[in-house]
Protein backbone atom coordinates (compact mmCIF):
# COMPACT_ATOMS: atom_id res chain seq x y z
CA UNK A 1 0.00 0.00 0.00
CA UNK A 2 1.29 3.70 -0.88
CA UNK A 3 2.14 6.17 1.65
CA UNK A 4 -0.72 8.19 2.88
CA UNK A 5 0.18 11.66 2.61
CA UNK A 6 -1.69 14.58 4.34
CA UNK A 7 -1.91 18.08 3.29
CA UNK A 8 -1.44 21.49 5.18
CA UNK A 9 -3.62 23.46 3.40
CA UNK A 10 -6.97 24.50 5.42
CA UNK A 11 -10.59 24.15 4.04
CA UNK A 12 -10.88 27.52 5.74
CA UNK A 13 -8.46 29.56 3.35
CA UNK A 14 -10.17 27.58 0.17
CA UNK A 15 -10.83 30.14 -2.80
CA UNK A 16 -13.57 27.83 -3.61
CA UNK A 17 -15.81 25.52 -2.25
CA UNK A 18 -18.17 23.28 -3.72
CA UNK A 19 -20.38 20.11 -3.22
CA UNK A 20 -21.23 17.84 -5.99
CA UNK A 21 -24.08 15.62 -5.09
CA UNK A 22 -23.85 11.86 -6.57
CA UNK A 23 -24.35 11.28 -10.20
CA UNK A 24 -23.81 15.07 -10.83
CA UNK A 25 -20.79 16.80 -13.96
CA UNK A 26 -18.72 19.18 -12.57
CA UNK A 27 -16.45 22.05 -14.60
CA UNK A 28 -14.10 24.33 -13.92
CA UNK A 29 -11.01 26.26 -14.65
CA UNK A 30 -7.71 25.22 -12.40
CA UNK A 31 -5.12 27.80 -12.87
CA UNK A 32 -1.35 27.35 -13.12
CA UNK A 33 -0.33 27.22 -9.56
CA UNK A 34 -3.53 26.52 -7.93
CA UNK A 35 -4.45 23.35 -5.89
CA UNK A 36 -7.43 21.21 -6.52
CA UNK A 37 -8.88 18.96 -3.23
CA UNK A 38 -11.53 16.09 -4.33
CA UNK A 39 -12.91 14.99 -0.93
CA UNK A 40 -15.36 11.50 -0.58
CA UNK A 41 -17.51 12.55 2.30
CA UNK A 42 -19.33 9.85 2.57
CA UNK A 43 -16.78 6.95 1.36
CA UNK A 44 -16.84 4.73 -1.51
CA UNK A 45 -17.23 7.46 -4.43
CA UNK A 46 -15.54 7.19 -8.13
CA UNK A 47 -14.93 10.61 -9.48
CA UNK A 48 -14.54 10.23 -12.94
CA UNK A 49 -12.15 13.14 -14.00
CA UNK A 50 -10.17 14.52 -17.30
CA UNK A 51 -8.29 17.47 -17.54
CA UNK A 52 -7.45 19.86 -20.62
CA UNK A 53 -5.04 22.50 -21.08
CA UNK A 54 -7.30 25.66 -20.96
CA UNK A 55 -6.13 27.69 -24.33
CA UNK A 56 -5.66 24.36 -25.97
CA UNK A 57 -7.68 21.48 -25.52
CA UNK A 58 -5.88 19.33 -27.78
CA UNK A 59 -3.49 18.44 -25.21
CA UNK A 60 -4.99 16.89 -22.77
CA UNK A 61 -4.50 14.09 -19.89
CA UNK A 62 -3.31 10.82 -21.30
CA UNK A 63 -3.33 7.43 -18.92
CA UNK A 64 -0.92 5.39 -21.10
CA UNK A 65 1.92 8.53 -20.95
CA UNK A 66 1.23 9.16 -17.18
CA UNK A 67 1.42 5.09 -16.63
CA UNK A 68 3.88 4.54 -18.70
CA UNK A 69 5.97 7.36 -17.26
CA UNK A 70 6.02 6.86 -13.49
CA UNK A 71 6.73 3.17 -14.23
CA UNK A 72 3.15 1.88 -12.47
CA UNK A 73 -0.89 1.67 -13.36
CA UNK A 74 -2.16 3.56 -9.82
CA UNK A 75 -2.08 7.45 -9.32
CA UNK A 76 -0.99 8.41 -5.90
CA UNK A 77 1.21 11.00 -3.80
CA UNK A 78 3.72 11.76 -6.19
CA UNK A 79 1.90 11.00 -9.27
CA UNK A 80 2.87 13.08 -12.37
CA UNK A 81 -0.23 13.22 -14.50
CA UNK A 82 1.07 13.60 -18.30
CA UNK A 83 -0.61 15.16 -21.32
CA UNK A 84 -0.76 13.65 -24.72
CA UNK A 85 2.21 15.31 -25.56
CA UNK A 86 4.35 14.44 -22.16
CA UNK A 87 3.68 17.90 -20.45
CA UNK A 88 3.11 17.98 -16.80
CA UNK A 89 -0.29 19.07 -15.81
CA UNK A 90 -0.66 18.43 -12.49
CA UNK A 91 1.06 16.40 -9.32
CA UNK A 92 -0.75 14.59 -6.81
CA UNK A 93 0.63 15.87 -3.45
CA UNK A 94 -1.56 14.86 -1.17
CA UNK A 95 -3.75 11.50 -0.96
CA UNK A 96 -5.36 10.20 2.20
CA UNK A 97 -6.94 7.09 0.07
CA UNK A 98 -4.12 5.30 -1.33
CA UNK A 99 -4.23 4.47 -5.16
CA UNK A 100 -6.88 5.71 -7.32
CA UNK A 101 -7.33 4.39 -11.06
CA UNK A 102 -6.84 5.22 -14.73
CA UNK A 103 -7.72 2.12 -16.55
CA UNK A 104 -11.24 1.51 -16.04
CA UNK A 105 -12.76 4.25 -18.09
CA UNK A 106 -15.68 5.86 -17.38
CA UNK A 107 -19.29 4.14 -17.95
CA UNK A 108 -21.53 4.66 -20.33
CA UNK A 109 -25.02 3.78 -21.30
CA UNK A 110 -23.77 1.46 -23.97
CA UNK A 111 -20.82 -0.22 -21.82
CA UNK A 112 -23.31 -0.88 -19.53
CA UNK A 113 -25.65 -2.28 -21.33
CA UNK A 114 -22.30 -4.59 -22.47
CA UNK A 115 -21.75 -4.99 -18.97
CA UNK A 116 -24.74 -5.77 -17.32
CA UNK A 117 -27.86 -6.42 -19.72
CA UNK A 118 -29.31 -4.83 -22.49
CA UNK A 119 -31.86 -3.47 -20.26
CA UNK A 120 -29.55 -1.22 -18.35
CA UNK A 121 -29.14 1.17 -20.92
CA UNK A 122 -31.50 4.03 -19.81
CA UNK A 123 -29.16 4.13 -16.28
CA UNK A 124 -27.66 7.20 -15.83
CA UNK A 125 -23.65 7.41 -16.51
CA UNK A 126 -20.55 9.26 -16.38
CA UNK A 127 -19.79 9.82 -20.31
CA UNK A 128 -23.98 10.72 -20.66
CA UNK A 129 -22.34 13.56 -17.55
CA UNK A 130 -19.91 14.69 -19.59
CA UNK A 131 -21.71 15.39 -23.17
CA UNK A 132 -24.28 17.02 -21.45
CA UNK A 133 -21.70 19.64 -19.54
CA UNK A 134 -19.35 19.95 -22.94
CA UNK A 135 -22.65 20.45 -24.80
CA UNK A 136 -24.16 23.07 -22.07
CA UNK A 137 -20.66 25.14 -21.97
CA UNK A 138 -19.27 26.65 -24.90
CA UNK A 139 -15.61 24.55 -24.11
CA UNK A 140 -14.65 23.63 -27.62
CA UNK A 141 -15.03 19.92 -26.68
CA UNK A 142 -16.85 17.27 -28.53
CA UNK A 143 -17.21 13.38 -27.96
CA UNK A 144 -13.82 12.84 -30.13
CA UNK A 145 -12.14 14.46 -26.47
CA UNK A 146 -13.51 11.91 -24.18
CA UNK A 147 -10.52 10.08 -23.81
CA UNK A 148 -9.57 7.41 -21.02
CA UNK A 149 -9.81 9.28 -17.47
CA UNK A 150 -8.77 9.27 -14.35
CA UNK A 151 -10.96 7.45 -11.38
CA UNK A 152 -10.18 8.87 -8.46
CA UNK A 153 -11.28 6.59 -5.16
CA UNK A 154 -12.16 3.71 -7.76
CA UNK A 155 -10.41 0.39 -6.57
CA UNK A 156 -9.72 -1.68 -9.78
CA UNK A 157 -6.82 -4.00 -9.00
CA UNK A 158 -5.32 -6.40 -11.71
CA UNK A 159 -3.41 -9.65 -11.24
CA UNK A 160 0.04 -10.72 -12.25
CA UNK A 161 -1.90 -13.20 -14.77
CA UNK A 162 -3.75 -10.44 -16.83
CA UNK A 163 -6.86 -10.19 -14.82
CA UNK A 164 -8.61 -6.89 -14.02
CA UNK A 165 -11.72 -6.68 -12.20
CA UNK A 166 -13.51 -3.63 -10.03
CA UNK A 167 -14.20 -4.05 -6.32
CA UNK A 168 -15.12 -2.48 -3.22
CA UNK A 169 -13.32 0.79 -2.68
CA UNK A 170 -10.81 1.65 -0.68
CA UNK A 171 -11.93 4.82 0.34
CA UNK A 172 -14.03 6.39 3.11
CA UNK A 173 -15.85 9.41 4.57
CA UNK A 174 -13.21 12.10 4.64
CA UNK A 175 -10.74 10.50 2.55
CA UNK A 176 -9.18 13.11 -0.06
CA UNK A 177 -6.86 13.43 -2.94
CA UNK A 178 -4.94 16.80 -3.69
CA UNK A 179 -3.33 17.36 -6.86
CA UNK A 180 -1.46 21.17 -7.75
CA UNK A 181 -1.67 22.30 -11.20
CA UNK A 182 1.17 22.76 -13.47
CA UNK A 183 -0.60 24.77 -16.31
CA UNK A 184 -3.78 26.56 -16.80
CA UNK A 185 -6.76 23.80 -17.05
CA UNK A 186 -10.87 23.04 -17.84
CA UNK A 187 -11.61 19.79 -15.34
CA UNK A 188 -14.36 17.72 -16.17
CA UNK A 189 -15.67 15.47 -13.27
CA UNK A 190 -18.56 12.71 -13.44
CA UNK A 191 -19.55 12.04 -9.99
CA UNK A 192 -20.25 8.75 -10.94
CA UNK A 193 -24.16 7.41 -11.20
CA UNK A 194 -22.86 4.19 -11.30
CA UNK A 195 -25.46 1.50 -9.40
CA UNK A 196 -24.40 -1.94 -11.18
CA UNK A 197 -21.05 -2.22 -9.31
CA UNK A 198 -19.47 -1.39 -6.14
CA UNK A 199 -17.00 1.47 -7.06
CA UNK A 200 -19.64 3.33 -5.65
CA UNK A 201 -20.97 0.34 -2.91
CA UNK A 202 -24.20 0.63 -5.10
CA UNK A 203 -25.17 4.10 -3.60
CA UNK A 204 -23.73 7.52 -5.28
CA UNK A 205 -22.94 10.16 -2.55
CA UNK A 206 -21.85 13.81 -2.69
CA UNK A 207 -18.17 14.81 -3.59
CA UNK A 208 -16.68 18.29 -2.51
CA UNK A 209 -14.34 20.29 -4.87
CA UNK A 210 -12.01 23.20 -2.85
CA UNK A 211 -9.52 24.51 -4.47
CA UNK A 212 -7.06 26.99 -2.93
CA UNK A 213 -4.60 29.58 -5.33
CA UNK B 1 0.40 -20.51 -39.86
CA UNK B 2 2.96 -17.70 -40.92
CA UNK B 3 3.38 -18.48 -44.83
CA UNK B 4 0.66 -16.11 -46.77
CA UNK B 5 -2.65 -17.95 -47.84
CA UNK B 6 -3.55 -18.32 -51.24
CA UNK B 7 -7.11 -16.99 -50.26
CA UNK B 8 -5.51 -13.23 -49.91
CA UNK B 9 -7.40 -10.37 -51.02
CA UNK B 10 -4.57 -7.89 -50.25
CA UNK B 11 -1.04 -8.56 -48.77
CA UNK B 12 1.38 -6.08 -47.92
CA UNK B 13 4.70 -5.72 -45.92
CA UNK B 14 4.59 -2.47 -43.43
CA UNK B 15 8.51 -2.08 -43.09
CA UNK B 16 9.35 -1.24 -38.94
CA UNK B 17 8.91 2.07 -37.88
CA UNK B 18 6.17 3.30 -41.09
CA UNK B 19 2.51 3.75 -40.77
CA UNK B 20 -0.32 2.42 -42.91
CA UNK B 21 -4.04 1.87 -42.79
CA UNK B 22 -6.66 0.11 -44.26
CA UNK B 23 -10.88 -0.81 -44.02
CA UNK B 24 -11.32 -4.37 -43.15
CA UNK B 25 -15.12 -4.60 -44.14
CA UNK B 26 -17.15 -6.92 -42.15
CA UNK B 27 -16.67 -10.36 -43.49
CA UNK B 28 -13.30 -10.52 -43.90
CA UNK B 29 -9.83 -10.80 -41.29
CA UNK B 30 -6.51 -9.33 -41.28
CA UNK B 31 -3.60 -11.37 -40.14
CA UNK B 32 -0.71 -9.12 -38.79
CA UNK B 33 2.42 -11.12 -38.94
CA UNK B 34 5.75 -9.92 -36.78
CA UNK B 35 8.32 -11.34 -39.51
CA UNK B 36 11.09 -11.29 -37.72
CA UNK B 37 10.07 -11.56 -34.03
CA UNK B 38 11.13 -7.96 -32.36
CA UNK B 39 7.74 -5.98 -33.88
CA UNK B 40 5.17 -3.90 -32.29
CA UNK B 41 1.89 -3.67 -33.78
CA UNK B 42 0.51 -0.31 -32.52
CA UNK B 43 -2.97 -0.18 -33.67
CA UNK B 44 -6.22 1.73 -33.71
CA UNK B 45 -9.82 1.07 -34.66
CA UNK B 46 -12.37 3.32 -36.12
CA UNK B 47 -16.31 3.08 -37.91
CA UNK B 48 -15.60 4.26 -41.53
CA UNK B 49 -19.04 5.60 -41.28
CA UNK B 50 -18.88 7.71 -38.50
CA UNK B 51 -15.25 7.48 -36.86
CA UNK B 52 -16.19 9.14 -33.69
CA UNK B 53 -16.96 5.20 -32.58
CA UNK B 54 -13.54 4.18 -31.71
CA UNK B 55 -11.69 0.87 -30.19
CA UNK B 56 -11.94 1.94 -26.40
CA UNK B 57 -9.15 0.11 -24.56
CA UNK B 58 -11.09 0.73 -21.07
CA UNK B 59 -14.32 -0.54 -22.29
CA UNK B 60 -12.50 -3.49 -23.72
CA UNK B 61 -11.08 -4.28 -20.73
CA UNK B 62 -13.53 -4.40 -18.17
CA UNK B 63 -16.19 -6.13 -20.17
CA UNK B 64 -14.01 -8.88 -20.46
CA UNK B 65 -12.12 -8.58 -16.81
CA UNK B 66 -8.54 -8.77 -18.47
CA UNK B 67 -6.04 -6.15 -18.68
CA UNK B 68 -4.24 -8.37 -21.32
CA UNK B 69 -5.69 -9.53 -25.13
CA UNK B 70 -5.32 -12.89 -26.43
CA UNK B 71 -7.11 -15.40 -28.27
CA UNK B 72 -11.07 -15.22 -27.36
CA UNK B 73 -10.86 -11.96 -26.91
CA UNK B 74 -13.17 -9.60 -28.53
CA UNK B 75 -11.71 -5.40 -29.44
CA UNK B 76 -14.95 -2.97 -28.12
CA UNK B 77 -16.21 0.35 -29.62
CA UNK B 78 -17.23 3.12 -27.35
CA UNK B 79 -20.65 2.52 -28.79
CA UNK B 80 -20.73 -1.15 -27.06
CA UNK B 81 -20.37 -2.84 -30.16
CA UNK B 82 -17.53 -5.11 -30.99
CA UNK B 83 -15.39 -3.93 -34.00
CA UNK B 84 -13.22 -6.88 -34.23
CA UNK B 85 -12.57 -10.51 -32.57
CA UNK B 86 -9.04 -11.52 -31.91
CA UNK B 87 -9.77 -15.11 -33.21
CA UNK B 88 -6.04 -16.70 -33.43
CA UNK B 89 -2.74 -15.35 -32.30
CA UNK B 90 0.05 -17.52 -30.49
CA UNK B 91 1.67 -15.88 -27.74
CA UNK B 92 -1.49 -15.36 -25.21
CA UNK B 93 -0.67 -11.50 -24.44
CA UNK B 94 -0.86 -8.35 -26.07
CA UNK B 95 -1.01 -5.12 -24.80
CA UNK B 96 -3.23 -2.15 -24.79
CA UNK B 97 -2.79 -0.28 -21.71
CA UNK B 98 1.15 1.18 -23.13
CA UNK B 99 0.20 3.43 -25.47
CA UNK B 100 2.65 4.50 -27.90
CA UNK B 101 5.82 6.47 -28.08
CA UNK B 102 6.63 9.71 -28.37
CA UNK B 103 9.64 12.09 -29.90
CA UNK B 104 11.31 13.04 -26.51
CA UNK B 105 11.12 8.26 -25.62
CA UNK B 106 12.90 7.72 -28.94
CA UNK B 107 15.24 10.54 -28.20
CA UNK B 108 16.52 9.70 -25.08
CA UNK B 109 16.35 5.99 -25.57
CA UNK B 110 18.65 5.78 -29.06
CA UNK B 111 19.40 9.25 -30.10
CA UNK B 112 18.99 11.56 -32.36
CA UNK B 113 18.64 10.54 -36.54
CA UNK B 114 16.96 12.75 -38.81
CA UNK B 115 16.28 12.22 -42.94
CA UNK B 116 19.03 14.69 -43.48
CA UNK B 117 21.89 12.17 -42.47
CA UNK B 118 19.80 8.59 -42.17
CA UNK B 119 17.70 8.98 -45.26
CA UNK B 120 14.73 6.11 -44.47
CA UNK B 121 16.15 4.43 -41.33
CA UNK B 122 15.95 8.12 -39.29
CA UNK B 123 14.05 7.43 -36.17
CA UNK B 124 10.35 7.46 -35.61
CA UNK B 125 7.70 7.21 -32.96
CA UNK B 126 4.60 5.69 -32.46
CA UNK B 127 3.05 9.04 -32.00
CA UNK B 128 4.01 11.10 -35.37
CA UNK B 129 3.25 7.78 -37.09
CA UNK B 130 -0.57 7.55 -36.06
CA UNK B 131 -0.98 11.27 -36.41
CA UNK B 132 0.06 11.10 -40.05
CA UNK B 133 -2.05 8.11 -40.46
CA UNK B 134 -5.21 9.45 -39.04
CA UNK B 135 -4.93 13.02 -41.13
CA UNK B 136 -5.35 11.14 -44.22
CA UNK B 137 -8.34 10.74 -42.84
CA UNK B 138 -9.59 13.93 -41.68
CA UNK B 139 -8.48 12.87 -37.96
CA UNK B 140 -6.39 13.95 -35.44
CA UNK B 141 -4.69 14.48 -32.01
CA UNK B 142 -8.19 14.35 -30.58
CA UNK B 143 -9.07 10.97 -31.81
CA UNK B 144 -5.30 9.97 -30.53
CA UNK B 145 -6.91 7.69 -27.86
CA UNK B 146 -5.17 4.27 -26.19
CA UNK B 147 -3.93 2.16 -28.91
CA UNK B 148 -3.19 -1.48 -28.87
CA UNK B 149 0.09 -3.10 -29.40
CA UNK B 150 -0.38 -6.53 -30.69
CA UNK B 151 3.00 -8.57 -29.90
CA UNK B 152 4.20 -6.48 -26.82
CA UNK B 153 4.07 -7.67 -23.13
CA UNK B 154 3.28 -5.19 -20.20
CA UNK B 155 3.29 -7.46 -17.23
CA UNK B 156 1.89 -5.52 -14.06
CA UNK B 157 2.72 -6.70 -10.44
CA UNK B 158 0.08 -6.77 -7.70
CA UNK B 159 1.45 -3.32 -6.85
CA UNK B 160 0.80 -1.99 -10.09
CA UNK B 161 4.47 -1.86 -11.16
CA UNK B 162 4.72 -1.62 -15.03
CA UNK B 163 7.76 -4.11 -16.34
CA UNK B 164 8.13 -4.75 -20.48
CA UNK B 165 8.72 -8.17 -21.12
CA UNK B 166 11.50 -8.73 -23.52
CA UNK B 167 12.07 -11.02 -26.42
CA UNK B 168 8.05 -11.70 -25.99
CA UNK B 169 7.16 -12.23 -29.43
CA UNK B 170 8.76 -14.67 -32.07
CA UNK B 171 9.80 -14.48 -35.38
CA UNK B 172 6.08 -15.35 -37.65
CA UNK B 173 4.41 -14.60 -34.17
CA UNK B 174 0.91 -13.43 -35.61
CA UNK B 175 -3.00 -12.02 -34.86
CA UNK B 176 -5.92 -12.63 -36.34
CA UNK B 177 -8.45 -10.07 -36.44
CA UNK B 178 -12.12 -11.32 -38.01
CA UNK B 179 -13.72 -7.77 -38.21
CA UNK B 180 -17.46 -8.12 -36.83
CA UNK B 181 -18.64 -4.26 -38.37
CA UNK B 182 -16.53 -2.14 -40.87
CA UNK B 183 -13.51 -0.99 -39.18
CA UNK B 184 -10.56 1.53 -40.23
CA UNK B 185 -7.56 -0.17 -39.08
CA UNK B 186 -4.77 3.02 -38.62
CA UNK B 187 -1.29 1.15 -37.70
CA UNK B 188 2.30 1.91 -37.10
CA UNK B 189 5.36 -0.11 -36.38
CA UNK B 190 7.22 1.63 -34.04
CA UNK B 191 8.77 0.38 -30.89
CA UNK B 192 6.98 0.01 -27.78
CA UNK B 193 7.28 3.48 -25.68
CA UNK B 194 8.85 0.89 -23.42
CA UNK B 195 11.05 -1.05 -25.55
CA UNK B 196 14.54 -1.46 -23.73
CA UNK B 197 16.55 -2.14 -26.92
CA UNK B 198 19.99 -1.44 -27.17
CA UNK B 199 19.47 -0.28 -30.74
CA UNK B 200 16.55 1.07 -32.64
CA UNK B 201 15.46 -1.24 -34.61
CA UNK B 202 11.33 -1.63 -35.17
CA UNK B 203 10.16 -5.03 -36.72
CA UNK B 204 8.74 -5.42 -39.84
CA UNK B 205 4.69 -6.65 -40.30
CA UNK B 206 3.22 -8.52 -42.88
CA UNK B 207 -0.51 -7.65 -43.17
CA UNK B 208 -2.86 -10.21 -45.33
CA UNK B 209 -6.95 -9.72 -45.72
CA UNK B 210 -8.84 -12.43 -46.60
CA UNK B 211 -12.74 -13.15 -46.36
CA UNK B 212 -13.32 -14.73 -42.96
CA UNK B 213 -16.66 -17.12 -41.92
CA UNK B 214 -18.96 -15.44 -39.96
CA UNK B 215 -19.11 -16.06 -36.33
CA UNK B 216 -21.49 -19.20 -35.65
CA UNK B 217 -23.43 -19.43 -32.62
CA UNK B 218 -20.68 -21.21 -30.62
CA UNK B 219 -18.26 -18.79 -31.74
CA UNK B 220 -15.29 -19.00 -29.20
CA UNK B 221 -15.37 -14.88 -28.92
CA UNK B 222 -19.01 -14.82 -28.82
CA UNK B 223 -18.82 -17.39 -25.84
CA UNK B 224 -16.17 -16.12 -23.62
CA UNK B 225 -18.17 -14.16 -21.75
CA UNK B 226 -21.89 -12.52 -21.66
CA UNK B 227 -20.91 -9.23 -22.17
CA UNK B 228 -18.75 -10.63 -25.43
CA UNK B 229 -22.33 -11.95 -26.71
CA UNK B 230 -24.33 -8.65 -25.77
CA UNK B 231 -21.37 -6.65 -27.45
CA UNK B 232 -22.06 -8.73 -30.77
CA UNK B 233 -25.61 -8.52 -30.54
CA UNK B 234 -25.29 -4.77 -30.68
CA UNK B 235 -22.83 -5.21 -33.95
CA UNK B 236 -25.60 -7.22 -35.21
CA UNK B 237 -28.80 -4.52 -34.36
CA UNK B 238 -26.45 -1.97 -36.02
CA UNK B 239 -26.03 -3.88 -38.97
CA UNK B 240 -29.90 -4.58 -39.29
CA UNK B 241 -30.09 -1.24 -39.73
CA UNK B 242 -28.58 -1.24 -42.70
Amino acid sequence: MTTLIESPLDPRDAVYREIVPGGDPWMAVLRKGQTLRILDLEGNQAVDTLFYHLHDSSERYSATDTITAQGNIYLSSGSRLLSNRGRLMLTITADTCGRHDTLGGACAAESNQVRYALDKKPMHSCRDNFLKIIAEHDGGLSKRDLTSNINFFMNVPVSPDGGLDFVDGISAPGKYVEMVAAMDLRVLVSNCPQLNNPCNAYNPTPVEMLIWD
Amino acid sequence: MSEPTTHCVHQEILPGGRNGSLILRRGYSLRITDLEGRANAGVLLYNPHNPLERYNMADTLKGQHTQKLQRGHMLYSDMGRVMCSLIDEDLGWHDTIGGCSDAEGVRQRWGESRYQEARNDFHRHGRELFLIELGKWGLGVRDLVPNLNFFSKLAVDEGGALRFVEHHSHAAAYVTLRAEMDTLVVIQSAHHPLDPAPHYAPGPLRLEIQPAAAAGEDDPCRRLCPENERAFQNTAIYYCQG
